[in-house]
């Protein structure tokens, strides 16, 4: 990327590597497929039509994996009568990428109404992906009726309590975390004291220079509490992770892909594979949004994420399954 | 400009004014409600409607979830005075209160979803 590209940031008066246009362009795009790449500490956004003019060095990094959200198998409303399909053509998209993924995050809400037909459906599909690892954290349509006890047994082998844990690759650490568990009358997300606890523990060894990716269901940030969309205790799980360099945080269950940089910390939710969700606050409720067949793909998509260690350079590409 | 000020001071008492009326009026509804005890809570938009539903002892109380995503209907008390099971589009879940009190209840999916039983 020698030469200047027309969004990238060329003031930084805050050294915190945003300006408010590049921020608000990064903004803008959310939800028509947008990409922002962090370098140095300066965030740099495209919007996907442009993403021919990024060369292939800066999208290759050391690491590189997907995350898909939200698959609702098993969902069969007007909204998308066929999330099979859509799930099918997610997996495509990912085998498809010129940068093979080396492993798959799943970010929630595999099944519809936990029901083992539905987990089977979302195995199968995702046995065609080139990438033959997944790992998962649940959603709240996947606890249901048994306190999370048959998605433990089925994805949770060697995590703790509810079904967090951790793990490396290539020197960055990974933390899956589960906020849809003992959801309290009002509240939203929870992670609860014995996760925080967990939490503290686990990064306490690591250096600060070691690049932190996050995983859970429902928002680690508060994108807008009306509907639920956000989590009561994040702030003292982003507390433990205040000295490291560079965060990420991957996020489902909104439907919709949205991006947010604090700090060292990006926040970033992955559209679904199943059905679109209205913005906050433009609707009666956050139900599924209905759009016209043709349109269903380009709402949905799937989440790539290049990570080039030592040099603090994180990309997250979303597409759309059009 | 004057004017425009008195205009929407009488305009304001007016309206104050039906609302005393208003109030008395649902008042006497609330009341006939009272005897031929609702019991019906229906679920739209995440929402319960009524949000509050007052009945006399040993009424049966019968949520139907109308959206197109599944919700519950969980007592926020200690022990659980009532749980449904996970209800996808249409389900229904019935409860019968045969003890006077307050029983308030939320969508544990769906948490910001709360309502409130109260029997008489």
């Amino acid at each position: 990327m020698s030469e200047k590209k027309k969004d990238e940031l060329l003031h930084d008066h805050n050294h915190d590597g945003i300006d408010r246009r590049g921020f608000l362009k990064c903004m803008a795009w959310a939800g028509t497929g947008a990409f922002c790449v962090m370098k140095g500490g300066v965030l740099n956004s495209y919007s996907l039509s442009r993403l021919s003019e990024i060369s292939t060095a800066d999208m290759m990094g050391e690491l590189s994996f997907v995350q898909i959200s939200d698959s609702h198998m098993g969902f069969n409303k007007p909204a998308n009568p066929d999330v099979a399909g859509t799930l099918k053509a997610a997996v495509d998209k990912i085998n498809a990428l010129s940068a093979a993924p080396e492993f798959m995050l799943h970010t929630g809400d595999i099944s519809h109404l936990s029901k083992p037909e539905e987990f089977d459906t979302v195995d199968q599909i995702l046995k065609g992906a080139k990438p033959k690892d997944v790992f998962y954290v649940p959603g709240e349509h996947d606890v249901l009726n048994d306190d999370g006890k048959q998605f433990l047994e089925r994805y949770g082998k060697g995590s703790k309590g509810a079904g967090w844990y951790s793990f490396d690759k290539k020197g960055t650490h990974f933390m899956g975390l589960v906020n849809v568990m003992n959801l309290k009358a009002g509240g939203l997300g929870t992670l609860g004291h014995e996760q925080l606890e967990w939490m503290e523990d686990d990064v306490k060894h690591l250096k600060h220079s070691t690049p932190i990716v996050v995983f859970a269901h429902i928002p680690l940030w508060s994108v807008y509490p009306e509907w639920g969309w956000g989590t009561e205790d994040s702030a003292q799980a982003l507390a433990y992770l205040k000295k490291f360099g560079s965060v990420t945080v991957l996020n489902g269950h909104i439907h919709q892909t949205m991006q947010k940089v604090e700090g060292n910390v990006t926040f970033h939710t992955a559209a679904s594979t199943a059905f679109p969700q209205p913005q906050p606050g433009k609707a009666d409720s956050p139900g599924p949004m209905k759009v016209p067949a043709e349109q269903l793909k380009a709402v949905l998509g799937i989440t790539d994420v290049n990570y080039v260690q030592g040099q603090h350079a994180l990309a997250v590409v979303d597409s759309s399954l059009a | 400009m004057r004017r425009s000020v008195f205009i929407t001071g009488l305009a304001a008492a007016l309206l104050l004014g039906m609302g005393v009326f208003g109030t008395g009026r649902r008042g006497s509804v609330t009341s006939a409600q009272e005897k031929s005890a609702t019991t019906e809570v229906k679920i739209d938009n995440f929402s319960f409607g009524p949000v509050t539903l007052t009945a006399p002892v040993g009424t049966t109380v019968t949520w139907t979830n109308r959206d197109d995503i599944p919700h519950t209907v969980v007592s926020t008390d200690d022990p659980k005075t009532f749980k449904s099971k996970v209800l996808d589009t249409d389900e229904k879940f019935s409860f019968t209160f045969n003890k006077a009190g307050t029983y308030p209840y939320f969508c544990s999916i769906h948490p910001k979803m709360t309502g409130k039983v109260i029997v008489q």
